[in-house]
């Protein structure tokens, strides 16, 4: 407790690097891979708000993703929404699928969760394909990047750079307050032990519902955003496949950490980027990397580098259980102690 | 109000054709302790687990304060009053022990739905968060993650997190399975204290604990009430005697 403000200090001064070294980044790389990047570590980070601080592995993001990606295509192309309005429409949308799909797979625990939300993922990767403003196979194409507020043109790649660094500064600041709340304080004792939380007097299903809402929304911000960067909506977002990679993504960086996801997306966009010659070999290398991961580092790569530091200073231990263990009803090597 | 804190009525609860209790009367006076007790299998958990409303009933009422609470749910059980322990000692193991009381204390903020709030909004419970661990003696642990402590510091850890919430009611599950002799008589001198004013409902197999702090014992065989009184008289009824030594007094 003592140490309190000086960490607060440090924490804000790692913050300010952060936030400095994103501006001046698109100077170095392309732009529009670094917005790709980002529209996707915030996807991971609010995947791992859901599996990480509530303790529950959705495998149906993808379908918030998606869908909202469609919807805020839809309205930027046809109806003229500016940027800031058509990713509000996606996340707004993002938001009651969330709700709808959250009430019912919330009542199931552990691997009935996860297979709920698949299947009604699936739902919506139906529905995008027979519905007819998602155009079936071809997507939505060309949609206008738009000018924000009406005013400042997002065509240029520096431009929707920026643009989506600030939406994804606002989505991870998002996390950060809900995990740092007395909210996030009764979910993170419900990921604990969920029999004592509501021995404590806690309807552990409204936390894990509103958990899975807020996490949902965010998703659905960044599947909007990424919709600006390529101008494109397509079935890609909203396949089964993408609610794998955001579970990759986030158990490779670190569950239950802040930068954990960021940097798995990061790794994982990479990845897919600069292996695009080598084709169908790109999913071997990143199989065998996530084996690598998971067998050395179970922690995730974040997690892993956390607990050494903490360890090397003599401090408190992280949880080092927060593999989808708990989610899946089991315990891999990394056990959930209850006792 | 009535001096019957919790009363059971007709208790029954059917696992497929099997009756784990069976039309159980149950009545527990307010401001004492009252344990149930039983051989293995008796019954006692699952009775315990009907009474907070973690198991439903097959048939049969529970009332709380004479209020009917047969189809409450059991996290609001919890906020009319009425806490449990559980026979594994039951904590968060990755919160630190000051933060496994705080969010005890956390509900009677009514603020546990606003993620939009800062942490720092709890810090005003600080102060009753240390002063509850002093009385348990984890004080100087508050730091420290709940699953680094020894199983008697998690228990004691534990009745910390329920005393926080200043029940009426107290159930415990076997607070002394798995404690040193040491730790056990830390222990009842901590619930004859927290039972100062309240109602204590518990299962224990310990006899010494039991005879040392209950008012009024109630014993347990095949789901069913064998005897209920006071220790001396459960302890001299032949048929107790019979049920624990499985032979013919």
């Amino acid at each position: 407790m003592a140490s309190k403000t000086s960490g607060n200090w440090k924490g804000w001064a790692q913050f300010a690097v952060a936030i400095a070294a994103l501006i001046v980044l698109p100077f170095f790389l392309y732009p529009v891979f670094l917005a790709k990047v980002l529209c996707f570590a915030l996807f991971a980070a609010a995947f791992n708000l859901l599996l990480g601080f509530a303790g529950l592995l959705s495998f149906g993001h993808a379908a918030f993703f998606g869908f909202s990606a469609y919807v805020s295509a839809h309205a930027a192309k046809e109806w003229g929404f500016t940027p800031e309005l058509a990713i509000l429409a996606g996340t707004v949308v993002a938001a009651f699928l969330g709700a709808v799909i959250g009430l019912l797979a919330i009542r199931r625990q552990g691997i009935y969760f996860a297979m709920v939300t698949l299947a009604l993922a699936q739902m919506v990767f139906f529905i995008c394909i027979q519905a007819p403003f998602t155009h079936g196979e071809d997507g939505i194409q060309g949609v206008p990047r738009g000018h924000f507020l009406g005013i400042v043109d997002l065509e240029s790649n520096f431009a929707i750079y920026y643009f989506v660094l600030a939406v994804f500064l606002i989505g991870v600041m998002v996390i950060y307050r809900t995990v740092h709340s007395p909210f996030g304080q009764v979910l993170k004792s419900i990921r604990e032990n969920e029999p004592r939380a509501i021995s404590l007097g806690y309807d552990a299903d409204r936390y894990k519902l509103m958990a899975f809402i807020l996490s949902a929304t965010i998703a659905g911000m960044a599947g909007s955003t990424k919709v600006l960067v390529f101008k494109l909506a397509s079935l890609t977002d909203v396949a089964w496949q993408m609610s794998g990679e955001v579970v990759l993504m986030t158990i490779l960086g670190g569950v239950g950490t802040m930068l954990g996801p960021i940097v798995g997306a990061s790794i994982i966009v990479t990845m897919q980027n600069y292996l695009a010659e080598v084709g169908q070999l790109t999913l071997i290398i990143q199989g065998l990397v996530f084996m690598f991961c998971v067998l050395l580092f179970r922690r995730g790569i974040v997690g892993e580098i956390k607990h050494r530091w903490t360890q090397m200073r003599g401090g408190k231990d992280e949880p080092a259980h927060l593999s989808p263990g708990k989610a899946t009803g089991e315990t891999d090597g990394a056990p959930v102690t209850h006792g | 109000m009535t001096d019957i804190a919790i009363e059971t009525e007709g208790l029954t609860k059917q696992f497929g054709g099997f009756y784990a209790v069976q039309g159980v009367n149950l009545q527990v006076k307010r401001h004492t302790i009252h344990a149930l007790i039983g051989p293995n299998g008796a019954g006692k958990s699952t009775c315990f687990n009907l009474i907070t409303k973690f198991l439903q009933p097959s048939s049969g009422k529970i009332r709380l304060n004479g209020q009917d609470i047969t189809t409450t749910k059991p996290a609001a059980l919890a906020r009319r009053g009425m806490v449990r322990s559980f026979q594994i000692s039951s904590v968060f193991p990755h919160l630190t022990c000051a933060e496994n009381v705080r969010v005890a204390l956390q509900r009677q903020m009514h603020n546990s739905f606003k993620f939009w709030k800062p942490e720092s909004v709890l810090h005003e419970l600080d102060d009753e968060v240390d002063e509850i661990l002093k009385s348990v003696g984890l004080w100087d642990m508050r730091g420290a993650m709940a699953v680094e402590l020894s199983y008697g510091r998690k228990r004691l850890l534990e009745l910390a997190t329920t005393l926080a919430l200043k029940p009426e009611v107290l159930l415990f599950d076997e607070p002394m399975a798995g404690m040193s002799t040491g730790d056990i008589q830390m222990v009842v001198d901590l619930i004859r204290k927290a039972a100062e004013g309240r109602t204590v409902l518990m299962v224990e197999h310990n006899m010494g604990v039991v005879a040392d702090l209950s008012d009024t014992i109630t014993v347990l065989q095949r789901g069913q009430v064998l005897a209920e009184g006071s220790y001396e008289e459960v302890s001299n009824n032949p048929e107790v005697r019979a049920a624990y030594m499985g032979g013919h007094a």
